[in-house]
């Protein structure tokens, strides 16, 4: 279950009731912001989420997203290397 | 960034099936029976499909495909309690698209719709809630259901509802809960498994710790994974890593989107809402206990299973599923759905018997969507 | 032959009695429909329109094609129910090789609709009859009580003219041959579904209701064109299955070459959506052989809607007819027909 779908809060449009305005490569619709609420609501706006049923359910950590496609392309690099080892030593 | 394409670079990607595959062979080295591993939750199973990821990986690595999809595990007599809401006249009942063509004993939600039911799809349950702000005349009903991803959504428009006073706005709860289905099919030893591919979205709500079990009591290891097919393949590949270790950990691949405690704000609305139930049935499964969770009292005005006395609150347990089918095994993954004797016979996406046929999740839908016809023809 | 003059309508709501032959209809369909598709063609107020074919396409076969547009609502990004009564039934013809020439046009109005809003549609389906090259040459109208349709139902029946030695099939598909779009998929029905609201979503999603019959003829003026089909209901995969049927081979796609927008992704990944199943208006694919794919695309592409052409698969043989995906990881699947309407998805 649970299609989420990464989004971009662009604007906060009701701070008393949490809820904002999120994009999904350039279509949006009203999210509520109420599980991933700070002090201050507007610090969220450009901030990305991740949204199921139109609840934003978490902040996404791009630090970490970035840490991962790091360690994967890591990965591919190393493999490529010794792929190239491999050929040369066999020649 | 934009937390997708990037998650789909094909170079990653074949150098993710590259280690898969060599670590499938070190693991051959040592057993001759294929390495089980079971995603979860049913959006791994559609990515696997859609992707076709089933056919990039070595031969001797199958996916069981588990229970997460909650309208296949969704028993019939729930969706009948759901049309006998749906044809009071004054009820505008609310859904979420996946449940439409699930059967009933009688008929599916889109069957009633036909017959003059006031039926909408609705995309979050707060426009099931605004539907009820402009409509006070009518009763509108929320068709609840899904792990708890969705229960804070739910639970927050409950309380969103009573906050704003609505009188005239309920919801028909079938909220089910991950681990208690998850115990139920490692209690059983006809089980074969080796690990586990963990639910991303289940998980950035209720966090590592529900899994502890896994490990501690089954000695196997589960990685939290994302839904992209980089995210997939290098959660199998921490699986097969910790299989080869002889480790059994509840690890996170998706750590950009799962915390490891889970969304505190979530988790208090679901536990300020809903309370368990002491048993709950599931398609294919039976009762389980503690498997599913009801509204409290506090906000039994908004129980529709209460409003409309149906299910549970009619005092009615499970209703009996058709003995013939076979969907249990399915889920269980003692069965492929090709080797069911009715898939793609009787039972076809077009006319669905089981509800692993209906959902997009399903294991059977995907496999009859996604090209498992043609497996079925060279078994 | 000079243009008539016309009765003029004071209304302002469409009436029972607007559909009852007297006087108020009379005025009704001359202020509102005849003004509007007045042409030399309609020739005398007759019965039935006399159609004479050109010269140039005498021994020509005749095409024709009937549809319905039931479009709710009415007006959307990118077009209208009108737009659509006349592209919808020109694109039929068109993708059979024919050239589109006249068109019927019948209304079936709840009443109460705004006299306003149906002039508003007769105006669109001239200014796309014109841009069509077609003409509305006959028509009726029907009003029923309220509640028995929902606002007005457009039947448009058109004809249209197969010149000597055209005969585009399905059945003629062969292994080898590339399938070609001529651009960007998914817009109407996302555009659509926007306009309903139901969804909440917001966007700029814009319907591509366009008429094919120029591109249709640019392309087979560039090279051997084996079968057309327009992409409507159902979209490319059902268009692609039907194909695969009837010519008995396997139609291979390649995801990565799929004409998508990121709105239309994003569109699709919110609902649950497969984008190759939406519904266009203004989108077709061509069967082409190989040898001919690059003089065609290069044609195509100097045409208005045509600039975003692209190869998106070819087709070869297997053990049954289906479509099939190559996705970007080299994996395949298969790209069934659905089974009735995509329903947005949570799961």
């Amino acid at each position: 279950m649970c299609l989420g779908l990464p989004g971009q809060i662009i604007a906060i449009q009701d701070k008393q009731s949490m809820l904002g305005k999120v994009s999904f490569s350039g279509v949006s619709r009203e999210v509520d912001l109420s599980c991933v609420a700070t002090e201050n609501l507007n610090d969220l706006v450009g901030k990305w989420v991740l949204v199921h049923v139109g609840f934003a359910m978490s902040v996404i950590d791009e630090e970490e997203a970035k840490a991962t496609l790091e360690a994967l392309e890591g990965l591919a690099e190393a493999q490529e290397e010794f792929a190239a080892i491999k050929e040369s030593a066999g020649e | 960034m934009r937390y997708m394409d990037e998650f789909r670079d094909p170079t990653i990607a074949k150098a993710l099936l590259k280690q898969i595959s060599s670590l499938c062979d070190e693991i051959a080295k040592t057993r001759d029976e294929p390495i089980y591993i079971m995603e979860i939750c049913g959006g791994h199973t559609h990515s696997i499909f859609r992707f076709g990821l089933d056919k990039l990986v070595p031969k001797n690595l199958e996916f069981i495909h588990g229970p997460g999809c909650p309208v296949c595990v969704l028993p019939m007599s729930r969706v009948d309690d759901c049309v006998e809401i749906a044809e009071n006249k004054n009820v505008i009942f609310t859904t979420f698209g996946d449940a439409m063509r699930v059967p009933g004993t009688k008929k599916s939600l889109l069957q009633a719709k036909a017959e003059g039911c006031d039926i909408r799809i609705v995309y979050s349950p707060l426009d099931a809630l605004k539907i009820a702000r402009e409509n006070p005349d009518k009763d509108v009903v929320f068709f609840g259901l899904g792990f708890e991803t969705t229960m804070p959504a739910t639970a927050l428009t409950i309380i969103r509802a009573k906050n704003e006073s609505i009188k005239n706005f309920s919801m028909f709860c079938n909220h089910v809960l991950v681990p208690p289905p998850l115990r139920a099919l490692l209690m059983d030893e006809k089980m074969q498994l080796d690990g586990f591919v963990g639910p991303g979205h289940v998980s950035m709500i209720i966090g590592k710790k529900p899994y502890q079990f896994i490990a501690a009591e089954f000695h196997k290891p589960v990685v939290i994974a994302g839904f992209e097919p980089l995210d997939l393949l290098s959660s199998v590949v921490m699986v097969l890593q910790q299989i080869i270790d002889g480790r059994h950990e509840i690890e996170n691949q998706y750590g950009r989107v799962v915390p490891e405690d889970g969304n505190k704000a979530a988790l208090d609305a679901i536990t300020s809402v809903y309370e368990p139930r002491p048993r709950f049935d599931w398609r294919g499964l039976g009762e389980i206990e503690y498997s599913g969770v009801k509204i409290r009292d506090e906000f039994v005005e908004f129980d529709a299973e209460v409003k409309f006395k149906v299910g549970y609150g009619a005092g009615k347990g499970a209703g009996r599923e058709p003995d013939d089918l076979l969907c249990g095994e399915v889920i269980k993954g003692f069965l492929k759905p090709v080797h069911c004797p009715k898939f793609g016979v009787e039972c076809k996406p077009e006319t669905p018997l089981g509800a692993l046929m209906v959902s997009s999740e399903g294991a059977c839908a995907a496999y009859y969507q996604y090209g498992g016809r043609r497996e079925q023809e060279v078994v | 032959m000079e243009t008539p003059k016309f009765n003029k309508t004071n209304a302002k709501i469409v009436t029972l009695a607007h559909g009852g032959g007297g006087k108020a209809m009379r005025d009704l369909i001359q202020d509102v429909f005849i003004r509007d598709f007045f042409t030399e063609d309609t020739g005398e107020m007759e019965d039935q329109a006399r159609l004479e074919i050109p010269s140039e396409l005498s021994g020509s076969r005749l095409a024709f094609t009937s549809d319905g547009f039931v479009v709710d609502p009415l007006f959307f990004n990118g077009g209208d129910i009108g737009k659509l009564a006349v592209y919808g039934t020109v694109n039929d013809l068109a993708v059979g090789g024919a050239i589109p020439k006249w068109l019927s046009a019948s209304f079936i109005i709840e009443e109460g609709l705004e006299v306003e809003t149906l002039r508003k549609i007769a105006t669109s389906m001239r200014d796309a009859a014109i841009k069509a090259g077609v003409k509305i040459v006959t028509g009726d109208t029907k009003v029923v009580a309220r509640g028995a349709a929902d606002k007005v139902f457009i039947t448009t029946s058109g004809v249209g003219l197969i010149p000597n030695g055209v005969n585009l099939a399905a059945s003629t598909v062969q292994e080898g041959d590339v399938a070609i779009v001529n651009g960007f998929l998914g817009h109407h029905g996302a555009a659509i579904l926007q306009a309903r609201g139901d969804l909440m979503l917001e966007g700029e999603i814009k319907s591509d209701c366009a008429p094919l019959g120029e591109l249709m003829a640019v392309a087979m003026g560039a090279g051997v064109v084996h079968c057309a089909r327009d992409l409507t209901r159902g979209g490319l995969a059902s268009a692609l299955n039907e194909i695969a049927d009837a010519c008995g081979h396997v139609i291979e796609l390649e995801e990565e070459k799929m004409p998508l927008k990121p709105e239309i992704r994003g569109f699709c990944e919110i609902l649950g959506f497969d984008p190759l199943y939406l519904a266009n208006e203004g989108s077709l694919v061509l069967f082409v052989p190989a040898v001919d794919a690059e003089n065609v695309l290069k044609a195509m592409r100097e045409h208005e809607f045509g600039k975003d052409a692209c190869i998106i698969g070819r087709v070869k043989t297997g053990n049954r007819p289906q479509v099939e995906m190559k996705t970007t990881f080299g994996g395949t699947r298969i790209v069934d027909m659905l089974v009735g309407e995509q329903l947005p998805r949570i799961c």
